[in-house]
């Protein structure tokens, strides 16, 4: 075990109690992973990977064993201090976005650092200016979501997850709602997210998603049946040469 | 999460969602602007009926003989007349709290004089009287204290008299006849109206007690001691230094009964304001009734916000609110929203209240405490109504709420 491990699990185990039957919906998951590493959870629906995601995310207790996240033992923790550590350690982006309505941008990212009962940051609006800087939409500060497209507003998710300088982001199926060049573009904001040294860990079902990844870990019947390390894709480089065959593809519409 | 930024959470939470904000506000308008008018109306009946028993003299104590009872039957108040013009020098001699005093000798008697007659009421009084009754001539001048030692044949007209006898001409100066013996008319007194038992005040002649008691009527005892203190807060104690200068006065014993009543007008003044009072309660009970509804319109429409906003909720859980964020979110949103409407409703209030005055002719009056409690009341209302549905909103489940469609 490494000392410099941001997420540390051992024998996690959930089991959901349904009237007479019980449903085991992780069986015992031992997981580390590494400050500044990319990691893409895999596994088809049912295979217990959104409960992980749950513990993970301190958004659920496991039923048994430990989750230890950044030096904290959250798996002990009380509903308010999990709370904090959601507020704290965790940002989370959501396959729908999950934005306030009729709240402009900027106010959807400074809401976190509002719940922040360190009030480490001093002036949150100028914070959360700075992160909608980091994800490219400087320039879409005021708008409402309503006035932005798919993209920009799991863009803004995204400033929302760092402008708390989290222990590591959490991506729940980031790209389920977006087209195929969006979902790259957005792979490329996370690639470089994480060149920068934040740790990422992608809940995905999707194998195109999941090759952006250093890490691939995938779960099936509560279990990992995968755990192996790979040679990342490059999302910038996919991006271009999509961007550069639509082009050619234009052209020729042009030209027949 | 610091206060103010809650509240500012709240704020923003109410100011994009107006139209949900002012169905939600407008029991409580409605509820608190009924409470105002409701209690204006009532409160301007009281005032009316306080004014009208300032009236009848301010600080004024009433020195009355008591009843006797002959074989344990009473004969009323005023059966055993006890009263003397010694009791009254006394009582102006060694008092402290009394500043004026005056004796009524009172007799009823047919009145001649200008272009007919009339039965009046004869009060024999001192000088003081018409300052411990705080009473104004309309015209002509008040007799003097060397008219009273001298049992000078004046009097002064109350409003009544000198209308029936002298309509349309000026009474003062004229000449009547009180049993035979002439009078001189030397005033007039500025009319006072009724009595809240409706008997009229106006309908009276004065003359000095001396005059009374001399050469019209012969009465040795006195049926009145009219008493002023200088301060208010005096009544309580020149009535029972009253009572205790009477009892010696008299010569009683420690075992026997008053033969006399001290009574001050604030007693009297209770009476009458404890019926407005009541009325002014039931009026207000019913208005509160409407405020209820506002209240559990508050709650209906929050319970229904809660379900709708179930999915920012569950965002704001994962970001890191906690169950208590939630709840005093909601809970200020509740309030917030709940005081704005009894603000607007005090306003409406206002308006409804001169609006009924202007229609009806009824006085109204917004008390400043009527409006302080319409404010606080509203508040109360928000807490009570809102809480329900913010605990609702604290206790869910993240994971159940984001996945919330």
């Amino acid at each position: 075990m490494d000392a410099s491990a941001v997420i540390r699990t051992h024998g996690i185990t959930k089991v959901y109690t349904m009237g007479a039957t019980q449903v085991h919906a992780l069986r015992g998951i031992d997981v580390d992973i590494q400050k500044g590493e990319m990691v893409a959870i895999m596994g088809a629906s049912g295979s217990g990977k959104s409960t992980f995601m749950n513990i993970l995310g301190g958004l659920d207790y496991p039923t048994a064993g430990t989750y230890e996240l950044d030096g904290i033992q959250v798996s002990a923790l009380s509903k308010n201090k999990l709370a904090d550590v959601r507020n704290q350690k965790i940002g989370f982006v959501f396959q729908g976005f999950n934005l306030l309505a009729r709240t402009t941008a900027v106010e959807n990212v400074e809401l976190p650092l509002l719940y922040d009962r360190l009030g480490r940051v001093k002036n949150p609006r100028q914070a959360a200016v700075r992160a909608l800087e980091r994800v490219g939409l400087g320039d879409r500060v005021d708008h409402l979501p309503n006035e932005l497209s798919g993209g920009q507003q799991q863009r803004v998710a995204i400033a929302r997850a760092l402008v708390t300088e989290p222990a590591m982001l959490l991506a729940d199926e980031p790209t389920g709602n977006l087209d195929s060049v969006t979902t790259v573009e957005v792979m490329t904001l996370f690639q470089e997210l994480n060149d920068s040294g934040i740790t990422i860990l992608l809940v995905t079902h999707e194998h195109d998603v999941a090759s952006y990844a250093s890490r691939v870990i995938e779960l099936r019947d509560g279990r990992v049946i995968r755990d192996e390390y790979q040679q990342r894709a490059s999302a910038r480089e996919d991006l271009e040469r999509i961007l550069a065959e639509r082009e050619r593809e234009e052209l020729e519409e042009v030209n027949t | 999460m610091r206060p103010f930024r809650l509240v500012k959470v709240a704020g923003k939470s109410i100011i994009k969602n107006k139209m949900r904000t002012l169905l939600t506000m407008l029991g409580i308008i409605i509820g608190v602007g009924a409470v105002l008018v409701m209690v204006a109306v009532g409160d301007g009946a009281k005032s009316q009926i306080e004014s009208q028993i300032r009236n009848l003299g301010s600080n004024m104590l009433v020195v009355t003989p008591g009843s006797s009872s002959a074989g344990g039957v009473s004969r009323g108040s005023g059966s055993f007349n006890r009263l003397s013009l010694e009791d009254a020098e006394k009582i102006k001699n060694e008092s402290v709290f009394v500043s004026m005093v005056s004796p009524v000798v009172t007799t009823f008697s047919q009145i001649i004089g200008g272009s007919g007659n009339w039965r009046a009421r004869l009060n024999g009084v001192d000088v003081d009287y018409l300052l411990i009754r705080d009473w104004n001539l309309a015209s002509g001048s008040w007799f003097t204290a060397q008219d009273v030692r001298s049992g000078k044949k004046v009097a002064v007209l109350g409003k009544t008299v000198a209308d029936q006898l002298f309509a349309g001409q000026d009474a003062v100066g004229q000449t009547i006849q009180i049993r035979n013996v002439p009078v001189q008319v030397i005033g007039v007194l500025e009319p006072k109206g009724q009595t809240p038992e409706g008997s009229d005040q106006d309908d009276v002649v004065l003359s000095p007690y001396t005059t009374v008691q001399q050469r019209l009527s012969r009465f040795r005892f006195i049926s009145q001691i009219l008493v002023s203190t200088s301060n208010q807060n005096d009544i309580p104690a020149a009535q029972d230094e009253i009572g205790a200068i009477l009892r010696e006065s008299h010569g009683l014993a420690q075992f026997e009964e008053n033969d006399f009543e001290v009574k001050n007008q604030t007693q009297l003044a209770d009476a009458a304001s404890g019926t407005t009072e009541v009325m002014t309660l039931l009026l207000a009970a019913i208005a509160s009734i409407s405020l209820l509804v506002g209240g559990i319109g508050i709650m209906n429409i929050m319970l229904v916000s809660v379900t709708e906003r179930t999915r920012e909720i569950g965002i704001r859980m994962a970001i890191g609110a906690r169950g208590s964020d939630v709840l005093v979110q909601f809970l200020i949103e509740a309030i917030v929203m709940s005081v704005l409407g009894g603000a607007i409703g005090v306003a409406i209030g206002f308006g409804g209240a001169a609006l009924v005055a202007n229609v009806t002719g009824w006085s109204t009056v917004v008390e400043p405490n009527t409006v302080i409690v319409a404010l606080v009341f509203s508040a109360a209302v928000g807490i009570f109504f809102g809480f329900y549905p913010a605990r609702k909103a604290a206790a869910m489940n993240p994971i159940d709420a984001l996945r919330f469609e």
